[in-house]
């Protein structure tokens, strides 16, 4: 008698003990925000380290808020980790709006930001969502030297139409034929663009083209600290000739109320050019995410 | 396979063959680019391998030296000199003679170091000059020998000036590039196959060449009166 009673209280606890770890009912504890802190909130990021840099901004900020991050950084590539993410192994990941999209609407034809954001709030399946989108891009701009750009009072593509100088783009080859070279430039602006191969993805030898008049524009990552350090300038694509990619954070159900605001914040508060800084301290400096992260958030009194 | 087909599809469509981007260009820019590139790493080579061949001075360091300068990877050199001289063809040319020196130079002084002895010292003995022996004796002798270095330094650049397109709008690269970065495959293939076929013409013909001038320099070599006059001679000298 007294041993089935203890067989009784064994099975009973095993039983509690293995219904407790399965997934399923994670999902009936977390409910209940008092005890979200305690399951750890799976932040990844790409394998890019600008893509580190912000997974890391979000991981130290939610663990500021007394939150348990569990860090997957450097996973890999969009085709690897969104199913991860559909399948609710991460529960926050720092995303691009217009890749992102492209994603889940491969032939969508939303370009500018705005367009492309409320798309993507559409398109994201259930159980996710994404978050405020960041002012902060990283997407494809053309770029010039900072001299051409005041010499013809340059500011958005469309004014390159005061050009009266042939224009020379330099790019990798791709760029020759594709809709954002100069096929798109004619079709969006009306601006004639000849072409010059540089293959090295708006790498030093474009800038050094372009400073040494090679070329007049170049396609550079709008996020790229070479763009800062050369003293160029990016000219505003008003008519959606690249595909919008602003930073937004894309974040499972598991994520609270409070999680969400601090994400958002943050979002807020980063803007195209502290973006690039970021960049720059990790390029040029050398820093660890970590420390870049933790300067940033003190920085803006986010922790 | 099919990829192979849709490279001949894409080799036969007219519209390669047309306007400024055509294949007709291209491969004219690349055999310009080649010829430029052989021609500059002769003038070089050429001189150099023949005073070492002909004096056996400086052969330990320039043999050190051509090759270090092989094992320096074309794309990186590329880089370097374009980062320093601008884009354009001028870069790719210089990294490309880089490339061809060598085996330049090595046929050129191996073809002159291994002209006969007896034959140099009777040239020396019959009155010639250090000048008319190179001329009149060692180079002729030594044809072969420096066109094998002049075949295996073309080669090379054939395939190599692929990467004049890395930084300049010439040459078949630009089929390779473009195919590669837009996932054009046949396209890319096609090129390659172009730079192949380019490559495989002109090797064959220079083997040609190459084997005309030997026959015209060997069915002269074993007379039998110079072979009894050689060893007087190499005693009397």
């Amino acid at each position: 008698m007294r041993h089935r009673k203890i067989l009784a209280a064994l099975a009973l606890s095993s039983f509690l003990l293995l219904t407790a770890c399965s997934p399923g009912a994670q999902n009936s504890v977390t409910s209940d925000t008092a005890d979200n802190k305690n399951t750890p909130i799976v932040i990844g990021s790409q394998d890019y380290y600008s893509s580190e840099i912000i997974a890391e901004i979000y991981a130290q900020s939610l663990e500021s808020k007394g939150y348990s991050v569990d860090r997957q950084f450097r996973i890999g590539q969009r085709e690897i980790y969104v199913p991860e993410i559909e399948a609710g192994s991460i529960d926050l990941f720092p995303e691009y709006s217009g890749p992102l999209l492209q994603y889940w609407v491969p032939d969508t034809t939303a370009r500018l930001a705005d367009d492309v954001y409320a798309q993507l709030a559409q398109s994201t399946p259930d159980g996710l969502r994404v978050l405020d989108q960041s002012g902060a891009t990283d997407q494809n701009s053309y770029t010039v030297t900072r001299l051409f750009a005041e010499k013809w009072g340059l500011e958005t593509l469309d004014d390159l139409a005061k050009v009266t100088d042939p224009l020379m783009l330099g790019g990798n080859s791709e760029g020759a034929t594709r809709p954002d070279g100069p096929v798109g430039m004619k079709n969006l602006y009306g601006v004639d663009l000849d072409f010059t191969p540089i293959e090295d993805g708006g790498g030093p030898l474009t800038v050094k083209a372009l400073k040494d008049g090679a070329i007049n524009l170049a396609i550079i990552y709008s996020a790229d600290p070479s763009i800062g350090r050369n003293d160029l300038v990016p000219l505003k694509d008003t008519e959606g000739l690249f595909l919008a990619s602003h930073v937004v954070p894309l974040a499972s159900d598991n994520l609270d109320a409070n999680a969400t605001e601090a994400i958002n914040q943050i979002s807020q508060t980063m803007s195209d050019k502290e973006l690039v800084a970021l960049n720059s301290r990790s390029l040029d400096e050398e820093l660890p995410a970590e420390t870049i992260a933790r300067d940033w958030l003190s920085d803006k009194n986010l922790l | 396979m099919s990829m192979f087909l849709e490279a001949f599809t894409w080799l036969a469509d007219s519209a390669a063959w047309m306007g400024a981007t055509s294949i007709g260009h291209r491969l004219g820019q690349h055999l310009i680019i080649t010829m430029i590139v052989v021609g500059i790493a002769a003038a070089i080579a050429l001189p150099v391998g023949i005073a070492i061949g002909h004096t056996g001075r400086g052969r330990g360091f320039v043999i050190a030296a051509a090759g270090a300068a092989r094992a320096v990877p074309t794309l990186g050199l590329l880089t370097i000199l374009a980062l320093a001289m601008g884009i354009g063809i001028t870069a790719p040319i210089v990294a490309l003679i880089v490339l061809a020196v060598p085996p330049l130079l090595a046929g050129t002084y191996a073809g002159i170091e291994n002209v006969e002895r007896t034959t140099i010292d009777a040239a020396r003995a019959a009155g010639m000059n250090e000048f008319q022996i190179i001329v009149h004796v060692e180079l002729p002798l030594a044809a072969h020998v420096i066109l094998g270095g002049f075949r295996s330094a073309t080669l090379q650049v054939i395939a190599t000036a692929t990467l004049a397109a890395y930084v300049s709008d010439s040459g078949l690269g630009r089929y390779i590039f473009a195919g590669l970065k837009s996932r054009d495959y046949p396209q890319m293939l096609a090129g390659a196959l172009l730079v192949a076929a380019l490559a495989i013409l002109i090797d064959l013909g220079l083997s040609v060449l190459q084997r005309m001038v030997r026959r015209s320099v060997e069915p002269r070599m074993p007379r039998p009166r110079s072979r009894v006059a050689g060893p007087s001679l190499k005693g009397a000298s």
